[in-house]
């Protein structure tokens, strides 16, 4: 068989190389090779976003790492400033970051220094000094309690936004963790057919609620309906704000476990009820486990919408920056802050440069999450599917 | 009183499957307890569901008349209707969907078409594409701020307009690409999806006739995946008409007496005008019948297309099968 085929096929390649090779050889065709440039390009654009995005997000923070040269400058010799501390302007952020990142200790000296050089007044380089110290005080500032960024003295504290935040994300969490795994199961081990085909995009149809009605719900009715139900005297505050950034993580989670529930192989279920078990253990104690990875991934992503979310914060949560772990405070969330404030700073200025760093590292710890998700998790669930 | 009876009479049914499996004979009380408590996550869901939209409808549904849709705000946003707000949002979708559309597209043809499963850029793009679509929106903001207003515009004012500020200020045209940049993985999740769909046979007849790979793609591939681009479009216009984080600062109004005219103008949005109204208007009691009429306008806007996007994509996939 084998030999025959091969006769065949040098007898048709002998062939087309004798009549016809002019016709039938691969010719080179210049519409056809622009379009797979073209297309190729395209494509590659967006890798292109997702660098151009972190550069430029990251590009509007540099002014606060630039300027702690000629804070330390200042802090040395407080007497000879002038000329030498407003030359750094120069643009030069490779030398200036890795100054920031190796001498972190030196920012609490800064801010001791600050009030002496602010009290000159009237002097155009010490005042240049002081818009540099100012940003050397500001990232003095970051690991405070306090977010005071309009002040006399402006603090730029994110430990309250960072416990708002993660707060709110527990809340969430804990909430639409739960319910859109249950829910998952039910989709996908007990519903019967012709409800499950119903649930499903009914489900989905959540995620199709723009973050805004939601809020606007939570604003105008959960809040409310909460205050009434357990009493608390803040109207907004942590929990209204989690348990409506619950129903934005629920499609997302529910989605996705309910993916990785149905990707376990059929033939685990049919061993499973045929060694006599229920189908409620089979789907508890032998599907469940076996999707644990992608569930868990379905976990991380949901904790990146809810940990991102915008405008539910802004309108739910109360937004004031307090230090407290009681649920029923009102918080202010990161990315809920970069929302009401950008739009009222000075453009360059320290506050808007701390507000495009709390964007920053709201990019890093999505990808992270995205990226554990991706790599970590996915790898594990095709290993277990396979065996090893 | 209601919503217990209800719940009941759903997991029972839910339950009584069970009966019908021969594995499942013996339940336990655990076995009800458990399967019953998937059940009530699946209608706790689906009743948040239904009661937002029931307190929404009602909320806004006597307000909504012609004039509403039709008529600018008047005496300061507490009368009137919300017309530039929906011109607004409609040219927004507009210029973002001639920029996102074509762009999701060919990136899906390439990843479908073109690479192969384990090369190392097409991994990436596929990976840049999902980091696109988890990335917070509020990001996206921040980007056009950044790129779009402060360096790109910056830049085209300093050399076209001798610093003049033209295009380095918030407007439509900014805020329409960043948010093509954040629709854009939807769309190139929905095409790559359904040019998968189109069976090889179809392509290898077309290779076989003596067709170029570009013919092909363009002449057999795009045609058979013509719902899954318009499913793509829907689904990314519905997103981008609900989303207000990205346009927060990068073209977004409070109040304009004019529609916009120019690529540079700022515009009204739905999304936004509800946002503003419900957490700083000064006169909440005149103003909610507004609100809620508004937030309805934009649900219905946002849940029809999604619809639509819903039923398209179900059609493919059962083609697929």
């Amino acid at each position: 068989m084998k030999k025959s085929k091969e006769i065949q096929s040098t007898a048709a390649s002998l062939q087309t190389t004798g009549f016809a090779s002019s016709i039938l050889k691969k010719q080179f065709r210049f519409d056809d090779w622009l379009a797979e440039k073209v297309i190729k390009t395209v494509a590659f654009m967006s890798i292109t976003f997702v660098i151009l995005i972190f550069v430029f997000v990251f590009r509007e923070t540099l002014p606060l790492f630039k300027n702690i040269s000629p804070a330390k400058a200042s802090m040395e010799s407080p007497s000879t400033l002038p000329s030498e501390t407003l030359a750094p302007e120069v643009y030069d952020p490779g030398s200036s970051e890795a100054d920031a990142l190796l001498q972190p200790e030196t920012y609490g000296d800064v801010v001791e220094e600050l009030p002496s050089n602010a009290e000159i007044p009237g002097n155009p380089p010490s005042e240049q000094v002081t818009s540099g110290s100012e940003n050397g005080n500001a990232l003095a500032t970051l690991a405070s309690k306090d977010w005071l960024p309009v002040s006399d003295r402006p603090r730029y504290g994110l430990l309250p936004l960072f416990l708002g935040t993660l707060k709110v994300t527990l809340i969430a969490i804990l909430f639409a963790g739960p319910v859109a795994i249950l829910a998952a199961i039910y989709t996908a081990m007990f519903a019967p057919r012709r409800i499950r085909e119903f649930i499903k995009p009914a489900i989905e149809l959540l995620a199709g609620f723009p973050s805004v009605v939601i809020g606007f719900f939570a604003l105008m009715v959960l809040a409310s309906f909460f205050q009434d139900l357990l009493g608390y005297s803040g109207r907004l505050n942590a929990f209204v704000g989690g348990i409506a950034m619950a129903l934005a993580a629920i499609p997302v989670i529910y989605t996705l476990t309910e993916d990785a529930l149905t990707a376990v192989p059929g033939t685990y279920i049919e061993a499973s009820l045929g060694l006599g078990a229920s189908l409620r253990q089979t789907a508890f104690q032998v599907v469940l486990p076996t999707a644990t990875p992608g569930i868990f991934a379905a976990l991380l992503l949901g904790i990146g919408r809810v940990f991102g979310e915008t405008m539910i914060a802004l309108m739910a949560t109360g937004n004031a920056a307090l230090m407290t772990v009681n649920p029923f405070d009102s918080v202010r969330t990161l990315s809920a802050t970069i929302g009401a404030e950008m739009a009222e700073v000075v453009f360059g200025d320290t506050h808007y440069s701390v507000l495009f760093l709390i964007g920053s590292l709201l990019f890093i710890f999505t990808f992270g999450l995205n990226a554990l998700a991706e790599f970590y998790f996915r790898n594990r669930i095709i290993r277990r599917f396979q065996g090893k | 009183m209601l919503w217990r009876n209800f719940t009941s009479a759903i997991v029972s049914s839910g339950v009584s499957r069970e009966n019908d499996q021969p594995a499942a004979m013996k339940r336990t009380t655990k076995d009800i307890l458990l399967t019953s408590l998937t059940a009530v996550s699946v209608l706790l869901i689906l009743f948040v569901i239904v009661a937002m939209l029931a307190i929404i409808f009602i909320g806004g549904w006597k307000n909504l008349t012609w004039e509403f849709i039709s008529e600018f705000p008047r005496e300061g946003m507490t009368k009137g209707g919300i017309f530039p707000a929906i011109v607004g949002t409609a040219v927004m979708t507009l210029i973002m969907t001639v920029a996102a559309v074509p762009f999701g597209a060919i990136t899906a043809i390439y990843l479908a078409e073109y690479a192969s499963e384990k090369s190392v850029l097409a991994k990436t793009i596929r990976f840049a594409v999902k980091t696109l679509a988890v990335v917070p929106s509020i990001i996206f903001g921040l980007f056009g701020l950044g790129f779009f207003i402060k360096f790109i515009g910056f830049h085209v004012d300093n050399l076209f307009n001798n610093g003049e500020l033209h295009w380095g200020q918030p407007n439509i045209l900014w805020a329409s690409l960043t948010m093509a940049l954040l629709t854009l993985p939807i769309v190139i999740v929905s095409v790559e999806e359904s040019i998968r769909t189109v069976p090889k046979e179809v392509r290898e007849a077309s290779l076989a006739l003596g067709a170029t790979k570009w013919q092909t793609i363009r002449q057999v591939v795009i045609p058979g995946s013509i719902t899954g681009i318009l499913t793509g479009t829907i689904l990314a216009i519905s997103r981008g008409a609900g989303e207000v984080a990205p346009i927060l600062f990068t073209g977004a109004a409070y109040y304009l007496a004019d529609l916009p005219k120019h690529m540079n103008d700022q515009f009204m949005s739905l999304g936004y005008h509800i946002y503003i109204m419900a957490t700083q208007s000064t006169n909440v009691d005149d103003t909610l019948p507004i609100q809620f009429t508004t937030t309805l306008v934009l649900l219905l806007l946002t849940f029809s297309l999604s619809m639509v996007a819903v039923i398209l994509r179900y059609r493919i996939r059962k083609k697929a099968r």
